[in-house]
């Protein structure tokens, strides 16, 4: 599974690099380093959303700090 | 005209506008029908304004016109000189002028250690060339200021004594010497040196990639970005920047932040560096003191760095690097920064591409810039990069002892590389910037202001990371895995 997160200008203020921290920490304690392949890339173009933007595999999200470990549920953990 | 404002002098304002003109012609598709139109844009006549007559103006502009095209494409340098707008200044060096009133002092006779000084029969001096070592020291002396100096302000900016002259009494630039910082191109008064512009590239990369949707160009920005455009808001000019055609614009103090957290690294292992950053300082080392080469540090320019990973990201990206540097022009086409950088232009091309669109930044909504540290953001101004590697050390949990030397000024820089290159003291990390101030003085700059130190540290303090290891935490997603 591929994990994007936003780190272009934007999101960056609205806290992707908390995201990153979080994701790679569930990622971790979860033992899915080997399923989840997580990477950066510089905007997604939906600077407009509330939270940072977040692609599983071509699905897209929009992703408040505070609800990381949510989504990381429903849809990563979830999905794999 | 309202438009000077956004320049220091009018010789950079006559560049811009045959930059602007060649854009909007490529913009449209329409240059080659228009090449000799450019030049009577400009000048419309019949009056000239700036030399002997119209038909001389218009000439040296499409010799312009050729440099903003790319120019000589047989001369590896990205200085070039326009020879037929070279004034031939004189080249005389110290001499007397009719200001000598024939004094009974003759303090310029006792100060010159030479005997170069003599006395007509009106008392008043002469100087024998044969003798004469240019020292200057007879013009200090002088109480009516009557010994003037002769000297061409290219061959005067240019500390590593790379202009010469042809013999028709042109300048000359021994490649073999340049290090292309542009010190020349910004202090010759007629414009007859001037860097090579890849405008055209950068157009033809917006153009092609069809609004992104072929691949997307990502423009990144210097830090000393802040200095620059006074006249407007940092955030009108990133939304201009998007209004030009990219994709998006990225910090290239982002790549700085990667640069000091490993230069800081590999300064504990190897002991002493000398900084990598600085394109014209690195070139200088390979000319000048190729036995130093040993120390310099084997990191990636923040330029490259920041190039390197924005295409592990998205292979089919264009990196287009947007600064104050000419000598950015030439480390972009070397082998090793090649991969990662596609086009380079300076802050005057960016003006120029701004008003060939008849974008006006004011009038724009402000975007935000936000991707490095504070630290990332000082590498603008000289002493810097030296923070910057004292905060990579603490970071890193270090005792390492930080001796740093910040030579502002290739000048400096020669000081510091001869000590080095003799084993005298001097530090263990030399930091080299050729241009006086750091990036704020580069060639490139619309501006020179005394303020832009102060707005480049009032830039970095803005940033969102406080660190160099947060700013670059988003970037090491592969390697923590």
């Amino acid at each position: 599974m591929k994990v994007k997160v936003c780190i272009g200008s934007s999101c960056h203020l609205k806290g992707s690099r908390n995201v990153v921290e979080s994701l790679q920490n569930l990622i971790k304690d979860n033992n899915l380093k080997d399923s989840v392949d997580l990477s950066g890339v510089f905007c997604m173009g939906r600077c407009k959303e509330n939270g940072v933007s977040v692609s599983v595999d071509d699905k897209l999200f929009s992703v408040v700090p505070d609800d990381v470990e949510d989504f990381f549920e429903n849809e990563i953990k979830a999905k794999l | 005209m309202s438009k000077t404002r956004k320049f220091d002098t009018k010789v950079q304002h006559l560049k811009y506008k045959v930059l602007r003109e060649v854009a909007r012609h490529a913009w449209d598709g329409t240059l080659q029908d228009n090449l000799y139109e450019i030049p009577k844009t400009i000048v419309p006549g019949k009056e000239a304004t700036m030399r002997c007559c119209v038909y001389k103006e218009r000439a040296i502009l499409e010799e312009r016109i050729k440099i903003a095209m790319g120019g000589d494409k047989s001369n590896p340098n990205v200085i070039e000189v326009i020879d037929i707008a070279c004034d031939e200044c004189p080249v005389g060096g110290y001499e007397v002028t009719e200001a000598c009133r024939g004094c009974l002092a003759h303090r310029c006779e006792d100060v010159c250690k030479r005997g170069a000084i003599s006395f007509d029969e009106h008392q008043k001096a002469h100087i024998d060339k044969t003798k004469c070592v240019e020292c200057g020291q007879c013009a200090k002396v002088c109480p009516y200021t009557a010994i003037a100096n002769h000297k061409r302000p290219c061959i005067n900016a240019c500390k590593v004594k790379a202009i010469g002259m042809n013999e028709d009494f042109t300048a000359k630039i021994d490649n073999e010497k340049c290090i292309s910082c542009g010190a020349c191109v910004y202090q010759c008064p007629f414009g007859a040196i001037t860097d090579k512009s890849f405008i055209l590239d950068a157009i033809d990369f917006i153009k092609n990639s069809d609004c992104n949707r072929n691949y997307k160009v990502y423009a990144i920005v210097a830090p000393s970005i802040s200095s620059q455009f006074t006249y407007a808001k940092l955030g009108q000019v990133i939304t201009g920047i998007k209004e030009l055609g990219f994709f998006t614009v990225v910090e290239t103090a982002l790549g700085a932040d990667i640069v000091a957290y490993y230069e800081s690294k590999e300064l504990i292992e190897k002991g002493l560096l000398t900084s990598s950053c600085c394109p014209a300082f690195v070139t200088y080392i390979e000319q000048q003191f190729p036995d130093l080469k040993k120390y310099v540090s084997h990191n990636l320019s923040p330029m490259a760095a920041l190039g390197k990973y924005i295409k592990e990201t998205d292979p089919d990206a264009k990196v287009v690097f947007i600064g104050p540097c000419t000598a950015k022009k030439m480390e972009f086409q070397k082998p090793g920064v090649k991969p990662y950088i596609d086009c380079v232009l300076t802050f005057e091309e960016l003006q120029a591409l701004f008003d060939s669109k008849d974008i006006d930044i004011t009038t724009l909504p402000e975007d935000v810039l936000d991707n490095a540290s504070y630290f990332g953001r000082i590498f603008a101004r000289s002493g810097g990069l030296s923070d910057a590697v004292a905060q990579g050390l603490k970071e890193h949990g270090s005792d390492f002892e930080l001796k740093a030397v910040a030579c502002d000024g290739i000048e400096a820089c020669r000081v510091a590389l001869l000590k080095l290159s003799k084993n005298l003291p001097v530090g263990n990390f030399i930091e080299g910037m050729a241009c006086v101030g750091g990036c704020i003085g580069g060639a490139g700059c619309l501006t020179h202001g005394e303020k832009n130190k102060s707005e480049v540290d009032k830039y970095g303090e803005e940033a969102h990371e406080k660190t160099i290891s947060d700013a670059i935490r988003v970037l090491n997603l592969k390697s923590d895995k």
